[in-house]
């Protein structure tokens, strides 16, 4: 059972603004059937001051799907479209006061048939059409790494977990979850490296030999191995000489034609990130 | 408010009978079975009548073939993981897609322990294909674990005809019977399975007993391991009151089942009827004949389940569903995936479970209030008509 607020109760209960504004000014549609949520906004705009007059919804969906999706039209009406345009997932999931984090995803649909409502009034297409440079990370629910990227950057996303509430990316088979956690590497490093920047760089504390070796040890422990049994694929740690680290693939990483990818991008960013930015990760065949 | 509770499958009223039978054993009645005074020892007739009762139920040779466990979840595991145990040179063990999670995700666990397995599709009316298992048993296979009914669907399984099949091939067979012990009859001297599992509260008893046939001469080991409790088969203290009451349960099924079949089966068929009459682009999910009497599986187009669900709330009536948004993960049932139902209907599926405490007047009450649902929430949803 669903722990929403009163608010999303009395919203999913007696939903505002339900229905189709005929002739619309603008229009969103975000979501499909499949994926679970749907909606449908049409809006109403006085052309001389961009004013939104009228907002209605149609919503396939949970009670907070509906719920958001009625709050947003709550929201909006009387806005201006620059106003209207800085409206944020947050803003609809506080204004019922929260959703159940794993329902965040509802709110976000919300932004996004916003957005793509005031895209249309400017010219663009009802239905948002991708952008020749994103592309689908979770094929289950479509969502593409630009959507994801937002989602960490706009509600502060840590974890894989929290992306799926967000964003429904890696809800389904699972199996783009790594990719996930790259998107959010890459994020965070880029962020790091923009406060440090205005920093004095860090010094790392020296580790002794010994030291070093149980560090990259436990961090292939805890950060990689995991990962790569997912797939049903493993890693060991051959040898280490100072910056360079000798590991042999095991399993369906061997012969995997991403598994340089999977060194590079996996192994060697995690003890890069966890130890030292100089190791190199070199694979040991055979 | 008025309840009116159509989710039995998910778990059922303990009956007032069962109730009663179980009182003195939470309050008077307090002794340990395993003692040797007087106080706790005699209470071992007591488990040993309802193991009777359960055995009586199954039409079981003997009542030493009934263990206790603590819940239909244990049962499966016990004889899954006993099993494999028990033959620890075969790694192969073959199940079905439409499993409950207490099987399936065992299964999926032993996959990542070097097990093979197989999960055997079914057809959009969620019915095996028996030559498919025919040709999954090879030399590896310890243990086939195919259920008998569907707890989403109700779809019973030939477990007869799949008992006959593991015998001529030497295979061990565990059913999980859990949904259909007490709802239809099962005798064990006619159906060959080797092990059996069944769970208190789906009829009428408690939560937190259940019981596992283990048939005599099937190779076991225990998985709880523990106290020479049942027979050096399953460790731990005896839940004596809980173990009475399912023996109270097992002794009312036995007298209900022909009602279960008549009765129940009626209010059903009129609640399934009454939908498809009033309700447009709704579809039963499973095949209609091969099914539990007091399942039906109802997909409603172009709407959400979790929606339908606190509509039907405010009604006061308790139904569930096999949406995304009510399974607890964001893909919708997997037992509808597997039967290949179209996204636009397994959204809107919901199960409704009867049980013999459902009167005629909760099958009216429902069709008078489910079609103003449906039909509000698809003036809500912009694929609604």
């Amino acid at each position: 059972m669903w722990d929403y607020t009163d608010k999303v109760k009395e919203f999913f209960k007696n939903p505002r603004n339900v229905g189709e504004i005929e002739n619309p000014d603008a229009v969103g549609e975000v979501g499909s059937i499949i994926c679970g949520d749907a909606l449908k906004l049409t809006l109403r705009i006085d052309k001389k001051t961009e004013k939104i007059i009228d907002a209605k919804f149609k919503t396939f969906g949970c009670a907070s799907a509906i719920a958001s999706s009625s709050a947003l039209t709550e929201i909006i009406k009387g806005m201006t479209l620059a106003d209207a345009s800085k409206v944020t997932n947050q803003d609809i999931a506080d204004y019922l006061g929260g959703l159940p984090e794993e329902k965040m995803h509802c709110s976000v649909m919300g932004m996004e048939a916003l957005e793509a409502a005031i895209a249309n009034y400017r010219g663009a297409p009802i239905k948002k059409e991708m952008v020749g440079e994103e592309k689908i990370i979770c094929k289950c629910f479509s969502v593409t790494d630009q959507k994801i990227i937002r989602a960490i950057k706009e509600n502060n996303l840590k974890t894989v977990d929290e992306v799926t509430h967000y964003t429904k990316a890696g809800g389904g088979c699972g199996k783009c979850k790594p990719e996930i956690q790259k998107l959010l590497n890459e994020f965070w490093e880029k962020e790091e490296t923009k406060v440090i920047a205005h920093k004095e760089e860090p010094r790392k504390k020296k580790l002794t030999n010994l030291e070093r070796i149980s560090l990259i040890k436990e961090t292939m422990e805890r950060e990689i191995r995991p990962q790569l049994k997912a797939d049903g694929g493993d890693v060991e740690l051959v040898d280490v000489d100072r910056n360079k680290v000798y590991v042999k693939f095991l399993g369906v990483c061997l012969g995997c034609p991403s598994a340089g990818v999977t060194l590079k991008e996996l192994v060697e960013a995690k003890l890069r990130e966890f130890i030292d930015s100089e190791i190199e990760v070199e694979e040991v065949k055979g | 408010m008025r309840v009116v509770y159509l989710d039995n499958n998910a778990t059922s009223a303990v009956a007032p009978e069962v109730f009663e039978a179980m009182k003195p054993y939470l309050t008077e009645e307090y002794g340990n079975p395993s003692s040797m005074h007087t106080f706790g020892g005699k209470i071992r007739k007591n488990i040993d009548s309802a193991r009777a009762s359960v055995a009586s139920l199954l039409g079981a040779n003997d009542i030493n073939e009934i263990i206790f466990t603590s819940c239909g979840t244990e049962s499966d595991n016990t004889a899954i993981i006993g099993t494999l145990r028990s033959y620890p040179d075969k790694k192969h063990v073959i199940t079905t897609k439409v499993e409950h999670p207490a099987v399936l995700s065992l299964c999926k666990y032993l996959e990542t322990q070097g097990y093979r397995i197989t999960y055997l599709d079914v057809n959009s009316d969620g019915l095996l294909d028996l030559n498919e298992l025919k040709s999954a048993i090879d030399y590896d296979t310890a243990l086939i674990s195919i259920m008998h009914a569907n707890n989403e669907t109700g779809v019973l399984f030939p477990i007869e005809e799949i008992a006959e099949i593991a015998r001529l091939r030497g295979v061990v067979y565990h059913t999980d019977a859990v949904q259909s012990v007490g709802k239809i009859n099962l005798d064990m001297k006619k159906i060959p399975v080797d092990l059996l599992s069944l769970s208190g509260h789906k009829l009428h008893a408690p939560k937190g007993v259940a019981a596992l046939y283990v048939r005599k001469g099937t190779r076991f080991s225990p998985f709880l391991i523990g106290g020479h409790q049942e027979q050096g088969r399953r460790g731990g203290t005896e839940n004596v009151a809980s173990i009475v009451g399912l023996g109270t349960a097992c002794e009312l099924a036995r007298k209900n089942i022909i009602e279960e079949n008549a009765r129940v089966k009626n209010l059903r068929d009129k609640l399934e009827n009454g939908i498809l009459e009033k309700i447009s682009n709704v579809r039963v999910n499973g095949d209609k004949e091969k099914r539990l009497p007091n399942t039906t599986n109802i997909g409603f187009e172009f709407i959400e389940g979790e929606s339908i669900l606190l509509k039907l709330d405010e009604k006061g009536i308790a139904a569930s569903s096999g949406s995304a948004c009510t399974s607890g993960s964001l893909m919708p049932s997997h037992v509808l995936r597997a039967m290949g139902i179209p996204f636009t209907f397994i959204q809107g599926s919901i199960r409704f479970s009867l049980s013999r405490y459902n009167r005629e007047e909760d099958i009216d009450y429902t069709l008078e209030h489910l079609p103003s649902i449906i039909k509000l929430l698809r003036s809500i949803s912009p694929y609604g008509k």
